[in-house]
């Protein structure tokens, strides 16, 4: 398995043996933000691209296929149109916070992105509380997208952002049940270490029907968290013409698209770390020449492999569901979800207890 | 048979003239009865309590020397009696009749309607507002004298009133206008529309909320209103049918059908019956058209993308085959007067027959991806509940009236073309709420292909057109017929006085009353409700605003 930290460490020593530490450091923090952001751009890219895709082949259509191969490069060039747009403001509404919004919510987006570990040795931000601070990190962009229909002095924009506000609070419980019932079997919140902990299995098949239950409440929590159809009420376009974005233009309205599209992936690619085995290849026990093989694989293909499966999934629940009803998205949150997720977090403490996990 | 209001075998229009001695026939055209205006709205109650509770239509009328009224097509649901009313207002310069809205409550709308065109006012009518025209317009554009001079194209924007006049006659005779308020200052009014994604035109709601549940929600209507009706007051017989594609544009073959059988019928012109199968068949495939739209817009607003495309896809097929022998795919300008334009192309029948086989399994794959969707259901069933009474009282007909159990289908209740000849189910259902509206409207797809199927191989030979002069004149009279469009009843009025063009002509809009009766369906529900119903309800602006 590809350790990528012998790269970094290598680059840690070029650099000290030519400066000295303090630089090295600021230097190497510097390098890696740029690096985050590249490639936090180039995923709401490919995102972008996969979804178009994706949804034409669900809507019997071909999606974008003129600019360049396959269409390539239309996401690219939607950019730049992003990029070249007006910014308009509005006459009443409240500059300072409608201008801050988009850039809280793509903060919160970068900050849980910079906590995924795509391969080992190639964490940015990974400490023992890790799972305790995405989660953190990841809830701040509902305070964006309330400033956001609060500020834009619309009252679609108002409903929209009060919808997100109840949605995402009540879904963030679901999500920290659904996560701390893998938490309680590994006794560890570090990211990097629940990975290497499904070293010998999936968490997904070493917590059986209790990790099985988890993962499918995780999914569930998870899209309504990143406020993706059935559960886009907050910018449901039938009713609230684009909810609490509706004020925004060219590259602030960018921004929330580009956060939406990697909060999936960020959504995703936790599933993928926690329940799926992150970086980590799949290993069959007893079949070594297989394990072997799949060793070859480096970890960062494994990880993008199953977070882009995960994403898969969201959208074709997307591209299928019709919308729910506010009420029905709190009724299921708090009657149904919320519950069964307590009772599962028992049911793992027992397996784990009784030592009933493989 | 023994029925209850028929036991002394006294027709209803003997009734009135036992009721009212100063009741008038006239017997021209389709006949109808003068009733005295200052007994005019204890004669409705009566009416209504004999059974007489669909207001099929109502015209407000000007003709001419001061003289204005409307006329009232009524019918019974119960017997399919039909009555015609004609009441004028008391005097020339007093415009005044009583309102019947609180009798049918489809009159209200109509009656702001009259109020708008002709300056009626409607005493007692609880919102005496204009309904199309904005609020500073001057003068009523219908009335004979009306001089288009009076207004300029107005550079400053409407302002939207919150407060609404009502006006109540005097012991003394004279009016008193007093003014109603619609919205309060601390309510939280949200506009849907006219510029919105799910009203499906520019159709435009103030909706008052109460977080996200609907306490009042106000109706504007107007945002593309061409006057129609008035244009049609000028234009000969044959012109005249290049106008109602654009009303309904899902139903505009029905509705030219509408046009061209009330042209007929007013002509004593029998069309041939090669023309009846091609008119029917072309009405059928319209209302697949319209229908497969219906299913279409309704997942987009709630959010299945997916389903919308599958209908569009098929939508396309049904179009393609409109294509192909009319020319046109969205207003087919197909039928006129004595027959169609041209005749069937060769391969109509072919695709016709191919697309019936295509679109039976595919009905199931909707119900598979939209129908069966716990979603959907969540979504649909219980939700925007128009009772049976309602659905009369507001004369909401087509597939929203047989949703909440009313058997109002023209095509069953007034035969024409080749309808009374085919074996077809009327779709009921007694819910009434959004879920039932869904399923009536994708039962009819299927009885739909079910009666084209029974016309496609019998095709008679025939002329496919009857020749007619270029200059039509209609024998003095009035002359009312009705489809069964896309969404319900459409009915053309004509008043001829023997001119080459008609002196009123009256389109029945099939939107108007569904219209109407959204708030009565809306309030209380939660604003993602209102989208479902309005989805259902399967409104098409051009067509309420005409």
């Amino acid at each position: 398995m590809f350790d990528f930290s012998i790269v970094t460490q290598a680059i840690h020593t070029a650099l000290l043996s030519i400066m000295p530490e303090g630089l090295a450091i600021f230097l190497e923090c510097v390098v890696v933000g740029v690096c985050l952001l590249l490639m936090y751009t180039v995923i709401a890219i490919v995102m972008i691209f996969m979804e178009r895709k994706v949804c034409a082949a669900f809507q019997c259509r071909l999606g974008p296929v003129r600019v360049g191969p396959w269409g390539t490069l239309q996401v690219i060039c939607d950019v730049f149109k992003m990029l070249t747009k007006e910014i308009i403001t509005i006459r009443h509404a409240d500059r300072f916070l409608y201008n801050l919004a988009p850039y809280i919510v793509i903060l919160a987006s970068v900050l849980a992105f910079s906590c995924l570990p795509i391969n080992r040795g190639m964490e940015v931000l990974d400490f023992n509380v890790g799972v305790f601070f995405t989660m953190a990190a990841s809830s701040i962009g509902v305070v964006g997208i309330l400033l956001a229909g609060w500020s834009s002095n619309n009252k679609y924009s108002l409903i929209g952002a009060m919808r997100s506000g109840a949605q995402m609070i009540s879904y963030e419980l679901s999500i920290g049940l659904s996560i701390l019932t893998i938490v309680v079997l590994t006794d560890t919140m570090q990211l990097s270490e629940i990975v290497e902990r499904q070293a010998d299995g999936w968490f997904i098949f070493k917590g059986h029907i209790p990790a099985i239950i988890a993962f499918i409440i995780y999914l569930i929590a998870g899209n309504a968290e990143v406020n993706r159809g059935p559960f886009d009420l907050p910018e449901a376009e039938s009713e609230l013409t684009a909810g609490y974005h509706t004020e925004y233009s060219g590259m602030h309205f960018g921004l929330f698209y580009v956060a939406e599209f990697v909060n999936l992936f960020i959504i995703a690619g936790l599933a993928a770390t926690i329940f799926l085995g992150g970086w980590m290849p799949l290993h069959i026990p007893g079949l070594d020449a297989f394990n072997t093989v799949m060793d070859y694989i480096p970890g960062f293909v494994w990880f993008f492999a199953k977070a882009f499966f995960v994403v898969w999934l969201l959208m074709w629940i997307k591209w299928t569901f019709p919308r729910l009803r506010v009420d029905q998205i709190l009724t299921l949150e708090w009657k149904y979800l919320v519950p069964i997720g307590l009772a599962n977090l028992l049911l793992m403490v027992i397996v784990v207890v009784f030592k009933l996990h493989f | 048979m023994w029925k209850r209001n028929t036991s002394y075998n006294m027709t209803i229009r003997e009734k009135i003239t036992a009721w009212e001695p100063a009741a008038e026939w006239s017997a021209e055209g389709d006949g109808m009865l003068t009733v005295p205006v200052e007994t005019f709205h204890d004669l409705a109650v009566r009416l209504k309590r004999e059974g007489f509770d669909f207001l099929r239509s109502l015209t407000g009328m000007d003709w001419g020397e001061g003289r204005f009224g409307a006329v009232y097509h009524i019918e019974s649901t119960a017997t399919g009696e039909n009555i015609v009313l004609r009441v004028f207002t008391p005097a020339p310069d007093k415009c005044g009749l009583p309102s019947v809205g609180d009798v049918w409550k489809g009159a209200l709308l109509n009656e702001r309607e009259a109020y708008d065109y002709f300056g009626i006012q409607f005493l007692n009518h609880p919102d005496m507002r204009r309904l199309y025209l904005r609020d500073d317009w001057v003068g009523h554009p219908l009335r004979k004298d009306y001089d288009p001079a009076l207004n300029p194209l107005r550079m400053n924007n409407e302002v939207s009133q919150d407060s609404t006049p009502h006006f109540e006659l005097m012991p003394d005779g004279s009016l008193i206008r007093k003014r109603e308020v619609i919205f309060d200052e601390g309510e939280y009014v949200i506009n849907v529309g006219p510029q919105h994604p799910a009203t499906h035109g520019v159709l435009r709601f103030r909706v008052s909320l109460e977080g996200e549940i609907i306490r009042k929600l106000d109706v504007h209507c107007g945002y593309i209103h061409r006057g129609i009706e008035k244009m049609c007051e000028s234009l000969t017989y044959p012109q005249t049918l290049a106008l109602t594609d654009r009303l309904d544009y899902l139903g505009a073959s029905q509705n030219r059908h509408a046009l061209c059988m009330c042209i007929e019928k007013g002509l004593g012109l029998e069309v041939s019956r090669r023309v009846q199968y091609i008119r029917t068949i072309m009405d059928e495939l319209q209302r697949i058209d319209s229908h497969l739209l219906f299913f279409s817009c309704l997942c987009m607003d709630m959010g299945a993308l997916t389903a919308f495309f599958y209908g569009f896809r098929d939508r396309e097929k049904v179009l393609d085959i409109l294509e192909q022998t009319t020319g046109g795919r969205l207003i087919q300008n197909y039928n006129v007067i004595g027959g169609v334009q041209a005749d069937i192309h060769p391969d109509f029948v072919r695709r016709v027959k191919e697309f019936i086989a295509y679109m039976r399994p595919t009905l199931r794959e909707y119900h598979e991806i939209f129908t069966g969707n716990v979603i959907a259901r969540q979504r649909l069933v219980g939700t925007g509940v128009l009772t049976r009474e309602d659905a009369i009282s507001f004369g909401a007909t087509g597939g929203t009236g047989r949703a909440s159990g009313w058997a109002c289908d023209v095509r069953k209740r007034h035969p024409y073309a080749m309808y009374g000849e085919v074996d077809f189910d009327e779709v009921l259902f007694t819910e009434g709420d959004c879920y039932a509206r869904y399923m009536v409207r994708m039962r009819e797809i299927e009885q739909s292909l079910r009666i084209i199927e029974q016309l496609i191989d019998n095709i008679p030979e025939g002329e496919y057109r009857t020749k007619t002069k270029p200059v039509i004149r209609i024998p003095e009279g009035t002359y009312y017929s009705a489809v069964e469009g896309s969404r319900g009843e459409f009915g053309v009025f004509i008043e001829s006085r023997g001119d080459k063009s008609p002196y009123r002509m009256k389109f029945r809009s099939t939107g108007l009353p569904l219209v109407s009766c959204l708030e009565t369906i809306a309030r209380g529900a939660k604003i993602a409700d209102l989208i479902a119903i309005g989805g259902t309800l399967d409104y098409v602006v051009p067509d309420i605003d005409r």
